[in-house]
């Protein structure tokens, strides 16, 4: 399976029935494709909309209704609009329930950095800097590594997205909870072993008893 | 009193250099006449206020292209290589701050509000240079607000006095913004008689609406 696919359908087996969720462009999005049978979320996009879905097969695209990243989108009924005003204030007040986002480091003390590389990348952080501070569950959605280098480190060297830390980090490898004590080692992909993810993991990583294979359906 | 007008005689009012705020999220929304206007009349050393500069060729995006911008203030630009190019040389000042505090900083600047308290950006480097606060036992970083001498907005609909409506996402900064300039241009996709939309369904209330520009116009 393809990481990406894999990292998705990881993620989707969080979500609750009746959630307000918020994915970030990109890998996120992915989410929507694997919901467990029987679970209906609320996808808000931060551009003013609860209700999202993705444009389907042959349907108009128009310029009044965009996801986040600008691509034409659709809504299901019960859908609601409103302005930036009140998206955030969605985010910021606790209403959202889950933001899934890509990250480019998490560090040991569960710290996402996620928004620039200095001198090389600067998008600019959108929305992720409130959505990391205001959403009730953070999940991180990511490959392990960057061109062989561990993305999970001792300490975030890139600019903070956020001081909060992360709920969790599902990569192509693990899942990883960060916690008081540390980066507990939640569960393993199939095929992949304790010491294949150690050694792509800078940061250390706290071992349970109860170790699992990662959980890919309900 | 008509506020209605040329796209090009409302453009003339805007001198080089000024604030301006345009609504829009990544071209959806943005007034795309006025700002086409903007680069005919060769408009040039403006601070913008915006979410995002779409991309090249689109939207904001066409402004960078044309060298109009001196200043930006955005969330996002990650989608606009040419901005980012800029901003790397030096061309464009760019001022980076998260989506949610740039739509409270445009809303307490149109609302009449000293600034706003968030606990976004708190121990990041959107912290740097400002006041933080604590309210019981959290941290929250002073953001001030932010006004511009003028709003280009982007409506749906809007009658003869200037009352709009917006559609779907294409809302997005538009009716904060229309708070929050000076002078406030709106260009509606149509123009109806005063009284066919129902005071329940106007969103930006017409005194607020200096200008107004239709594609009859």
């Amino acid at each position: 399976m393809e990481a990406k696919t894999l990292i998705a359908k990881r993620v989707a087996q969080e979500m609750v029935d009746g959630d307000l969720v918020n994915l970030g462009i990109g890998l996120p999005t992915l989410v929507t494709n694997y919901l467990p049978e029987g679970v209906r979320v609320f996808f808000q996009s931060e551009n003013g909309l609860i209700g999202m879905q993705a444009l389907p097969e042959k349907a108009a695209a128009f310029e009044d209704l965009t996801d986040a990243g600008g691509t034409p989108a659709s809504f299901i009924p019960g859908a609601a609009a409103f302005d930036s005003v009140a998206s955030f204030g969605f985010i910021r007040g606790g209403h959202l329930d889950v933001t899934v986002l890509g990250g480019l480091q998490v560090d040991e003390g569960g710290q996402l950095a996620n928004w620039m590389v200095p001198g090389k990348m600067v998008p600019g952080m959108g929305g992720a800097m409130d959505l990391v501070t205001g959403a009730k569950k953070v999940i991180v959605a990511m490959t392990h590594t960057a061109k062989g280098s561990p993305k999970i480190i001792k300490k975030c060297n890139l600019p903070l997205t956020s001081v909060r830390r992360v709920d969790l980090i599902v990569t192509e490898m693990a899942v990883i909870e960060p916690s008081d004590a540390g980066l507990v080692l939640k569960e393993l992909a199939p095929g992949v072993s304790l010491d294949e993810v150690k050694a792509a993991t800078e940061a250390e990583l706290l071992v349970p008893d109860d170790l699992k294979e990662m959980a890919l359906a309900a | 009193m008509s506020k209605l007008c040329s796209c090009s005689c409302a453009v003339e009012s805007i001198d080089d250099g000024s604030s301006v705020m345009i609504g829009g999220f990544m071209g959806g929304g943005s007034p795309h006449r006025l700002i086409d206007e903007l680069v005919r009349q060769g408009k040039k050393d403006l601070t913008i206020i915006a979410n995002d500069t779409a991309r090249p060729g689109i939207g904001i995006g066409k402004l960078i292209d044309a060298g109009a911008v001196k200043r930006l203030i955005a969330s996002h630009i990650g989608l606009n290589p040419e901005t980012q190019k800029r901003m790397i040389a030096n061309e464009i000042e760019v001022e980076l701050v998260p989506q949610g505090t740039l739509a409270e900083r445009i809303r307490a600047g149109g609302t009449g509000l000293g600034g706003v308290l968030t606990a976004t950006g708190v121990g990041t480097v959107v912290a740097e240079g400002k006041q933080t606060v604590e309210i019981e036992g959290e941290d929250y970083l002073v953001e001030t607000p932010l006004k511009a001498d003028f709003a280009l907005i982007h409506a749906l609909r809007s009658d003869m006095f200037g009352n709009l409506q917006y559609l779907l996402t294409s809302r997005n900064f538009n009716p904060s913004m229309a708070l929050a300039g000076e002078t406030v241009i709106a260009e509606a996709s149509e123009v109806v008689p005063v009284g066919m939309i129902p005071p329940d369904h106007v969103e930006t209330v017409g005194v607020l609406v200096d200008h107004l520009v239709s594609w009859e116009a």
